[in-house]
């Protein structure tokens, strides 16, 4: 059995079977469709989704009752993320599981907003101030929008972040066919609550209070039976403000740690590696898409070629890379920007030849770019 | 989520023991007790009770209550509220924000006002920045001295209180923090279900009371000059927000979500490649439906289907382009860098895609009206009347005429297969939808 649809439908759809209850957006294009069918799909489950005043208050709102017992998504494009920035800090610094769609499309400010980019990459990576690591999953096909969306709820809830999932107006907007069994469920763990004993004799929960090695505080919501505090704020653990060096230092620190210190959660590539080959094709997303084209073309006219499909774009998974540049003399990372992503493969893939194929013109890269560029 | 009912043998205090850090004489201390006062009276459950600090002095007073707290960014907290109180409409939320938070932060209190959403938001309004040097803000007094109007302020002080009035905020008041009601005023706007604001003038020591003598006989004055009444100025029975949208959405509770649409290849189509069909028309033309309409016909044919829209914003102007992609094999690449088939349904279309026919070869087909016949191109080209059409279709429905002409000529997918698509589509386009396709058709074949 097969359907026909798109993106937008399949994230909405992971969003559902991920449990979301709460959904807050701001109208934007290629997101909208996303705001639409979770206003529409949301009340069924007894979720509530908001149209907000702006992305600000999008945010804000997801937050609000993310700290209430929801489990929220937001989804907007790169002018919408710009205004998320601040409080994407603040669900670092307050630990606030929460998933944030970036569907995104081309050019800085209004750019082109009903053209294909992928010019978000860097810039959700490093969009808020501070510098913490976030985790971005990357999905290359419809199926996978529904899977990682389920992925990124779980993710939020497991390390107590936001989440992103990184796509773009041509996944999101292109109509296209999938094999219905291609979708597949993710068991999306429960938030951590409680703690055994915290706040139970004195009715105030230590809200950012964890243990090693999981690194992650156990939640509470308000309105459960603990008093819950909650701060944005550098602060002890028990959420009050605090300039005391070592308590500040070790929650910078321990907002790293609990992302970095786990890497093998979150890694998550496609790796078609072919003996012999001297290329290694990288990719993410859609222009992923068009590699694996490639790749198929190649390899009937039986040259040899190595593709590597990157899901959790950040942290990089440095592990799969490292396994994947085994043997391989260039490599080649194909991106519809300036070569953004390709700073960090240069980075890992010493002694190799790293050439991009970049693309900003509002098209995407063909299977055809790729097949010139494999040696 | 259900809580059990907490045994709290009655409160005498909502404070916790640590002192406030504020400067001697500033009113936030005095607000604080008030809220305190309020709360004891109101007899609320700590855990049932949520304070939203905003920034600057005032964002540091959740710290000194035995209640939930939320302590995010400057200007936020009336929206961090909101999204709490519709994830739990039975908390009292407590939003304590200062004149800055109100200015940055304009556009979520008129907003939650104009929702009427339930929270209560109290405005520590000593007309300046206190924590960050005492620049002027918001409600700054004309011609008041501050740290960055040194000539006196050139701005009209924003009147909140009218501001939210106006907006349809169902509990408005203005006071001081000198008022003996005011822990009344805050029990009041706390128990009203929808939206209530205080907006609550008071001094700051620090900068504001130096920087311009001032004093609370000066206060006082200002308020008269500026003619900004006191006391409960609204008072107003609207449904509030959280509530209201349960109601609103009762009915489709439990209805079951958006689920995938299978289609069963149950035909088969000849196609062994990958083909591109473009359709160019003009917006509101029903092009994207009617190409839809095709690429569901080859998934019932056992191909696979990929359908690229390109429109202008203006989405009933100008050109609609839909891009359609058939094949065997998965689509990978949904990019079409010449079309094996072109159907030009208007000039607003024939604008977008000329583009592509000078690619076009001997092989590839071009579909046009009569008006674009003498188009120069190395494809074969038919050109279509629907006039000729022997049965009558509604002018709207011209696009899937003419493709219907299109793929009969094409012979990409087995007749019957276009007719399967349409009957899956939605009822009230069946019947209108089999009629423009069986009008394509007899074209196709004169």
């Amino acid at each position: 059995m097969r359907e026909y649809t798109d993106g937008s439908t399949a994230i909405v759809r992971g969003s559902l079977a991920a449990g979301c209850t709460f959904f807050a957006g701001y109208p934007i294009t290629p997101a909208s469709p996303i705001l639409m069918m979770m206003m529409r799909e949301l009340p069924k489950v007894g979720g509530v989704a908001m149209q907000a005043e702006d992305e600000i208050a999008a945010i804000s709102m997801c937050i609000g009752a993310t700290m209430a017992g929801a489990r929220a998504m937001t989804a907007t494009s790169g002018p919408g993320i710009s205004l998320y920035s601040e409080n994407i800090g603040l669900a670092v610094m307050g630990e606030v599981p929460l998933v944030v769609v970036d569907v995104q499309r081309l050019g800085p400010a209004t750019g082109g907003a009903t053209s294909v980019g992928q010019g978000d990459v860097q810039f959700i990576r490093w969009g808020t101030a501070g510098g913490y690591p976030v985790i971005v999953l990357a999905p290359s096909s419809i199926a996978e929008c529904y899977t990682l969306t389920m992925k990124a709820f779980d993710l939020a809830e497991r390390f107590r972040c936001p989440v992103f999932l990184l796509t773009d107006k041509e996944l999101n907007m292109t109509m296209n066919t999938v094999d219905v069994d291609e979708y597949h469920d993710l068991i999306v763990r429960e938030r951590k609550t409680g703690g055994s004993d915290n706040g139970r004799e004195t009715g105030v929960f230590t809200p950012y209070h964890y243990d090693p090695p999981d690194g992650v505080p156990p939640m509470a919501h308000y309105g459960g039976d603990v008093v819950l505090r909650f701060t944005g704020s550098t602060h002890d653990e028990r959420a009050f403000i605090t300039k005391h060096p070592p308590t500040v230092e070790a929650l910078n620190r321990h907002l790293a740690a609990k992302i970095e210190e786990h890497l093998d959660e979150i890694e998550e590539v496609t790796a078609d590696l072919e003996p012999g080959a001297r290329t290694l094709l990288i990719s993410y997303g859609v222009t992923a898409r068009a590699m694996r084209g490639a790749v198929r073309e190649a390899r009937s006219g039986a040259r040899k070629v190595s593709a590597l499909t990157i899901h959790s774009l950040w942290p990089v998974p440095e592990m799969a890379i490292r396994a994947a540049l085994d043997g391989i003399e260039q490599v080649v990372v194909a991106e519809l920007n300036l070569g953004q992503y390709r700073r960090e493969i240069e980075r890992i893939a010493h002694g190799c030849q790293v050439v991009g194929i970049n693309r900003v013109d509002g098209e995407l890269i063909s299977p055809a770019q790729f097949l010139e560029a494999i040696r | 989520m259900t809580v059990a009912p907490i045994t709290v043998t009655s409160l005498e205090t909502y404070r916790n023991e640590s002192p406030y850090p504020f400067c001697p004489g500033c009113g936030h201390g005095f607000i604080l007790d008030h809220l305190n006062r309020a709360l004891v009276k109101l007899q609320l459950d700590p855990r049932r009770v949520v304070i939203v600090s905003d920034i600057g002095c005032v964002g540091l007073s959740d710290q000194y209550f035995v209640t939930n707290a939320f302590h995010g960014l400057h200007g936020r907290s009336t929206v961090y509220a909101t999204g709490i109180k519709l994830a739990r409409p039975d908390l009292k939320v407590i939003v304590l924000m200062g004149d800055g938070g109100t200015g940055i932060g304009g556009t979520h209190l008129i907003n939650a006002a104009r929702r009427n959403v339930g929270i209560t938001v109290l405005v520590f309004n000593n007309l300046n920045f206190g924590m960050t040097g005492g620049q002027h803000s918001a409600t700054t007094p004309t011609g008041a001295i501050t740290a960055t109007t040194r000539a006196g302020n050139l701005e009209r002080p924003l009147d909140i209180c009218a501001t939210v009035a106006a907006n349809g905020a169902s509990f408005v008041c203005r006071g001081t923090s000198f008022d003996k009601d005011l822990p009344d005023r805050i029990a009041e706007a706390i128990q009203n279900e929808g939206f209530s604001l205080l907006d609550i003038w008071e001094l700051c020591t620090a900068y504001y009371v130096p920087n311009n003598q001032f004093s609370r006989k000066a206060l006082m004055n200002t308020l008269d000059q500026l003619q900004f009444p006191t006391g409960v100025l609204q008072r107003r029975e609207t449904p509030e927000y959280a509530a209201a949208y349960r109601q609103a959405y009762a009915e489709v509770l439990g209805k079951p979500t958006l689920s995938p649409q299978p289609i069963e290849p149950r035909l088969k189509s000849a196609l062994d490649r990958r083909f591109n069909l473009v359709v160019a028309g003009s917006a509101g033309g029903r092009v994207r439906s009617a190409v839809r309409l095709a690429g569901l016909a080859g998934i019932l044919s056992g191909l696979r289907a990929a359908q690229r829209d390109d429109y202008p914003i203006t989405v009933k102007s100008g050109h609609s382009v839909s891009e359609l992609v058939l094949d065997p094999d998965e689509i990978l690449y949904t990019g079409v860098s010449r079309p094996d088939a072109l159907l030009i349904l208007s000039q607003d279309g024939y604008q977008k895609v000329a583009r592509y026919l000078p690619l076009m070869t001997r092989d590839d087909r071009l579909f046009v009206l009569p008006p674009l016949a003498g188009v120069e191109t190395r494809a074969q080209v038919m050109v279509i009347d629907p006039a000729h059409a022997p049965i009558r279709v509604a002018k709207t429905n011209t696009a899937l005429v003419l493709l219907a002409v299109v793929l009969k000529q094409l012979a990409l997918l087995p007749s019957q297969a276009l007719e399967e698509a349409a009957r899956l589509g939605r009822a009230q386009y069946v019947d209108e939808n089999l009629k423009a396709i069986a009008a394509g058709f007899a074209l196709a074949d004169r």
